[in-house]
């Protein structure tokens, strides 16, 4: 481990990917470490030994594990530049609990769609979803950005989740530009930021590996 | 008049003050002939919208307490029916706590107990300064929600093998906290912080764990109970949880009530 700053990740992971936009909105040089995730490197299992997942934020040989404190960490040690937090407590908090919301619902429920069998409970699933991203577009309202007129922690959390949408609506049989055109409006402005751009795969990549791990699952 | 800054109202001297301090009164000059602004704090409005037994509840109450904060505590009857202003103020997830500050939400409760550190900063410190310290101590609380809440919840609501198997993951998840605690008084070191407020409300939950489960934490994390005791030893913890056997009483009675075993 020479690098500084080090990142274990996975290509198609939308957790990854945030700390990926993070590093980038700041700055940072890092080395990416892909993960083969069936079959974990040691330095994985040494880094993250409770959960052993990624991202795993490695800094001066220190592990920061879960996606939103990787990226909370990183705003804070790297305060000099690209603030992601707004600097007022309530702002912040507002922040934190849209990003928490994320991770909470339309992550869990994209799941269950995306992995299980049709039937009534992934119907529901769906129909929840597309309800959990009308919110999100509510809550964005007429702003450019989730942070107001800066791209900030809010987007990065939500933004990865763009390169899911095409295996999304493929497979939950939707279009989310039907329901959420300024939700829409927002992924295409901030994939006009370089960091943005550059830390997401192509949509149809995701949606091929989805397609496969659907046929070793038996649910395609 | 004078900048409104948070809550605290700065006069700079020759204003005009409305409000009343210990220098002035209302309509008169401030007197303070200094270059230093007297500092008069406007009324704050602190609501809590809660849930007596609610481990997450307790969070913010101690969060509270800590900072000294004046406070309105408004119980909610989460069996019964959730408030109007509970549904108005957290129309997404429709859960306690609430913390409501001059009339604006703040929901989910290490959110909360985060906004409290951080909009009265000038007062006892929850978080730890460095970076890397608050990455840890996130990571902590995040870990005892997905996991600790997760298998405990299980082990008192589940039965048999699928009992057996939370009682494995309860208690592995515990051994790992006290792995985190070493040899600290505290989470946080040798202050009481964030990770304590996120933990020690399960404490007030341990006899209804150890009851369904019929098992003894002290047995395997003897740390953990003695750091456990000795935040009971602070005031703000010994006045925020409620004593175990009423919580235990509580799982009964809501059992009973809808007929679970």
């Amino acid at each position: 481990m020479t690098a500084e700053v080090i990142l274990l990740d996975f290509w198609p992971s939308m957790f990854g990917m945030r700390v990926r936009v993070a590093l980038a909105e700041k700055g940072i040089e890092y080395e990416f470490r892909e993960e083969d995730l069936r079959n974990k490197s040691p330095l994985l299992l040494e880094m993250n030994p409770v959960h052993k997942k990624i991202p795993v934020l490695i800094h001066n040989g220190k592990p920061v594990c879960e996606s939103l404190v990787a990226v909370q960490y990183i705003d804070e040690t790297w305060k000099d530049k690209a603030p992601l937090l707004p600097s007022d407590p309530y702002g912040k908090a507002q922040a934190r609990f849209w990003a928490d919301f994320i991770d909470k619902k339309p992550y869990e429920l994209g799941k269950k769609f995306l992995w299980e069998k049709q039937g009534e409970e992934v119907e529901a699933a769906k129909k929840e979803f597309i309800d959990c991203l009308k919110l999100l577009e509510g809550e964005l309202g007429n702003k450019p950005y989730f942070g107001g007129e800066i791209f900030g922690y809010l987007d990065i959390a939500l933004i990865t989740f763009y390169s899911w949408f095409y295996a999304y609506e493929t497979f939950g049989n939707f279009s989310i530009e039907a329901e959420c055109p300024k939700l829409i409006e927002w992924c295409k402005r901030c994939m006009e930021k370089e960091t943005v751009s550059k830390s997401l795969p192509d949509q149809r990549k995701v949606h091929d590996v989805v397609t496969e791990y659907r046929k070793v699952l038996g649910v395609q | 008049m004078g900048v409104k800054f948070g809550p605290v109202l700065y006069i700079v001297p020759g204003d005009i003050c409305s409000s009343t301090c210990f220098l002035t009164f209302p309509g008169f000059l401030c007197p303070s002939i200094s270059c230093v602004s007297v500092t008069v704090t406007m009324a704050e409005e602190v609501v809590l919208l809660d849930f007596w037994p609610s481990m997450f509840g307790m969070r913010a109450r101690l969060a509270l307490a800590e900072k000294g904060i004046q406070y309105e505590y408004k119980e909610e009857d989460l069996v019964g029916g959730k408030s109007q202003l509970l549904l108005k103020m957290n129309p997404v997830q429709k859960k306690i706590p609430v913390l409501i500050h001059n009339g604006i939400p703040v929901s989910e409760s290490l959110i909360v107990v985060q906004y409290i550190d951080e909009a009265w900063s000038e007062r006892y410190q929850l978080l730890p300064s460095d970076p890397y310290q608050r990455a840890r101590a996130r990571f902590w609380a995040d870990f005892i929600d997905k996991k600790v809440w997760t298998s405990g919840h299980q082990v008192r609501s589940s039965k048999g093998a699928e009992q057996e198997a939370a009682k494995v993951e309860f208690m592995d998840s515990l051994k790992l906290l006290e792995g985190e605690l070493g040899d600290k008084p505290y989470f946080g070191g040798q202050n009481f912080g964030f990770l304590d407020i996120a933990f020690i409300p399960f404490y007030g939950w341990f006899h209804t764990y150890e009851t369904f489960g019929n098992f003894s934490i002290e047995a395997s994390c003897p740390k953990l109970i003695a750091w456990a005791k000795r935040c009971m030893e602070r005031e703000s913890v010994l006045k925020t949880l409620p004593q175990q056997h009423k919580i235990y009483d509580f799982v009964l009675h809501v059992n009973k009530m809808f007929g679970l075993h």
